[in-house]
């Protein structure tokens, strides 16, 4: 099995928004962690929770309205919601980071790259000197594949396209070598040439500098070709969990399966799509009972009735659904799956 | 043969760009650039590119809702880039649009019963009580029931929505509809019940489709033909299996390989096209992909090569190709 060091370990996270509408459970108790320089991915459809996780774990939420309401969220044993602000400060950037959808809005418009390369350095040390900044901003800018680093160090964001923008996101972002990188849909702007280029990026910086990354996003294609593992969130909680051959070649969860049917494969053409009924409940709206029964094809009156939990049906697989409550593990599979957890 | 219903022949918009004072013009947006292709009855054309290829620059103005800058759209006999703007609308109760943003195409201030009768009432069909049973009939056809003519587009979910653009789009019994980007602000589920719904209509009414997205895999699904697009041309054009299986312009290799498959087995060799797409305001000259192109030749950064018949039904704009065709 897999002996790498647990790095990002969030437990039983909550997270709640209070709206004038009542309280909005956004991210309902959801459990999972990332190892050390693995690739995990974290899909869904909109809606189901999986930006304001990694918002949760940024200590980047809206609040109010938002607010982690339970849970942990451990890095290296240190539980980042009972951290303060300030505190909180010295972990973001340095030992986390995040990449967001747009790299437009994320770029200050009125500074220069160099300006804000060497602000996110400066900040986590304090004892350099400017000249060591920027040599360290350039140094960053060659590793992510942009031409002419110094030049453009003192250029301004609306010079460059949408692609080098988040390849300067993303050097931003590593400037500090962090432990863990955030990636939020980081190539959904971006069209399919230059997404290539971005995830061929973003799996080369994974093995040059053992960076783990968690990668939001909504498309499959992405997660098959990038991801080690997979969490699939439906309706703020965890539904699927495993390694992506697993995933990809025996989903359990329905939604899973679902969801990987209905896209159009590139490859061979299909008379008509799979298409699962209906669409995403609101979130809060289903209190008891699966919260994806209503658009299941095999759903019983217990789905309705009862909450599935999050079953263990191999090694390394997880999926909530009653229909595979009942499959057995392995005593020698269950004894692994127990010493882990402790 | 019979005559296709679509015709468009050497189609340009060239948008001028004007700086000073005085507001000269100082130089031109190629957007389209000499686009021609053909759509038959009962097809669906798939238009791919990238943002910024002109895509649906092309889909406005066989609308008119943008003014060619030269070229004809042959449509049933007429030739829609001239004709007045009266006459126009009338020749738009044939070809109607479907658009890519289901939040912003609807007036938030009508009902769905408003917003699928205004159609009616601009082409003077029906009196008030025929209106409302095709407004009634047409919510059914697209999945949705009569009581929904009653609400407001902000009680819609973003499927549900672009039901209803699609259900205003059939409203006046069209032949032609220009769907730009229909799917893409939809997640993948939902996706699959608008493409599974509009490929149902194709059958049912005998529609004829041009699907403008930038989705490979989705116009895949939906298309007869493909035309991709580069730049302002089409520098691929073919029957929709010849082109995925066996793609001829280096850009639609590099397009194609670009694409991840929800697979995690698949191992194909990937081409991974290098650089950003030049500035539309001062193209390449030559072969506009030459700058990017893993098979650059000499040749390419002289002469602009031109769409031709590389296989039987299989044009390309590539030189790679009109070399083979010269040999011989």
């Amino acid at each position: 099995m897999d002996d790498r060091k647990e790095l990002l370990k969030v437990e039983a996270l909550e997270t709640t928004f209070f709206t004038d509408g009542g309280e909005i459970p956004a991210v309902d108790h959801i459990d999972f962690s990332l190892k050390e320089g693995e690739i995990l991915g974290i899909v869904g459809e909109s809606g189901c929770g999986k930006s304001v996780t990694s918002l949760s774990i940024m200590g980047l939420l809206p609040s109010p309205p938002g607010k982690i309401t339970g849970g942990k969220i451990l890095l290296d044993n240190k539980d980042l919601t009972k951290l303060s602000e300030k505190e909180m400060r010295k972990v973001r950037g340095k030992d986390i980071a995040m990449i967001f959808q747009e790299p437009m809005t994320s770029l200050n418009p009125l500074f220069t790259i160099g300006n804000q390369l060497t602000e996110a350095i400066l900040i986590h040390h304090k004892n350099w000197t400017k000249k060591q900044a920027n040599a360290r901003a350039a140094k960053m800018m060659k590793l992510v594949g942009l031409p002419r680093a110094e030049e453009l160090l003192k250029e301004y964001p609306h010079q460059l396209s949408g692609g080098m923008r988040q390849r300067v996101m993303i050097a931003m972002a590593l400037v500090c070598d962090p432990k863990v990188l955030i990636a939020d849909e980081p190539t959904t702007a971006l069209d399919v040439t230059i997404q290539a280029q971005i995830l061929q990026l973003m799996k080369e910086l994974n093995k040059r500098l053992k960076t783990a990354v968690m990668l939001i996003t909504h498309d499959l294609g992405v997660v098959a070709e990038t991801c080690e593992r997979v969490i699939v969130m439906y309706s703020g909680q965890v539904v699927e969990e495993g390694p992506v051959d697993v995933i990809f070649k025996d989903p359990q969860h329905p939604y899973t399966q679902g969801l990987i049917q209905s896209v159009p494969d590139m490859r061979h053409k299909k008379d008509r799509l799979y298409s699962i009924t209906g669409s995403v409940p609101k979130p809060g709206s289903i209190k008891v009972g699966c919260r994806f029964a209503a658009r299941c094809e095999f759903a019983t009156k217990k789905c309705i009735e009862a909450s599935p939990k999050l079953y263990q049906t191999s090694d390394a697989h997880k999926t909530r659904c009653f229909l595979h409550e009942g499959k057995k593990v392995s005593s020698n599979d269950r004894a692994i799956v127990e010493s882990t957890r402790t | 043969m019979t005559e296709p219903l679509l015709k468009v022949q050497g189609l340009k918009k060239y948008f001028p760009i004007r700086s000073g004072i005085f507001g000269q013009i100082t130089g031109q947006v190629k957007a389209v650039d000499d686009v021609s292709f053909y759509v038959n009855e009962g097809e669906t054309l798939g238009i791919v590119g990238e943002s910024g290829c002109g895509k649906s620059t092309t889909g406005r103005m066989l609308m008119r809702l943008l003014e060619p800058t030269e070229g004809a759209i042959e449509f049933q006999g007429q030739n829609l880039a001239k004709l007045s703007p009266f006459e126009m609308r009338k020749a738009r109760r044939d070809i109607q649009m479907v658009f890519q943003d289901p939040y912003a195409s609807l007036n938030p201030r009508h009902s769905i019963g408003q917003i699928l009768e205004e159609p009616l009432i601009v082409h003077g069909i029906g009196d008030a009580k025929e209106r409302k049973k095709r407004v009634r009939a047409l919510l059914e056809i697209v999945g949705l029931s009569d009581d929904h003519a009653k609400r407001y587009p902000h009680q819609f979910s973003g499927g549900q929505r672009q039901r209803i653009g699609i259900a205003r789009a059939l409203m006046t019994n069209p032949k032609l509809i220009i769907a730009d980007e229909p799917v893409s602000a939809l997640d993948v589920s939902i996706q699959a019940q608008v493409l599974n719904l509009m490929q149902d209509l194709q059958k049912e009414l005998k529609l004829t489709y041009i699907f403008i997205a930038h989705d490979l895999g989705v116009v895949r699904h939906i298309s007869d033909r493909v035309g991709v697009m580069y730049l302002g041309k089409i520098v691929e054009l073919s029957e929709s299996e010849e082109l995925y299986a066996n793609p001829l312009h280096p850009y639609t290799k590099g397009l194609l390989s670009a694409v991840p498959i929800p697979d995690p087995d698949f191992r194909r060799q990937q081409i991974i096209i290098e650089g950003d797409v030049p500035s539309p305001s001062s193209p390449p000259k030559g072969c506009t992909f030459h700058t990017r192109c893993p098979f650059k030749m000499d040749i390419c950064t002289k002469s602009v090569p031109q769409l031709t018949e590389a296989q039987h039904g299989h044009s390309v704009a590539c030189h790679l190709y009109n070399e083979q065709a010269n040999d011989k």
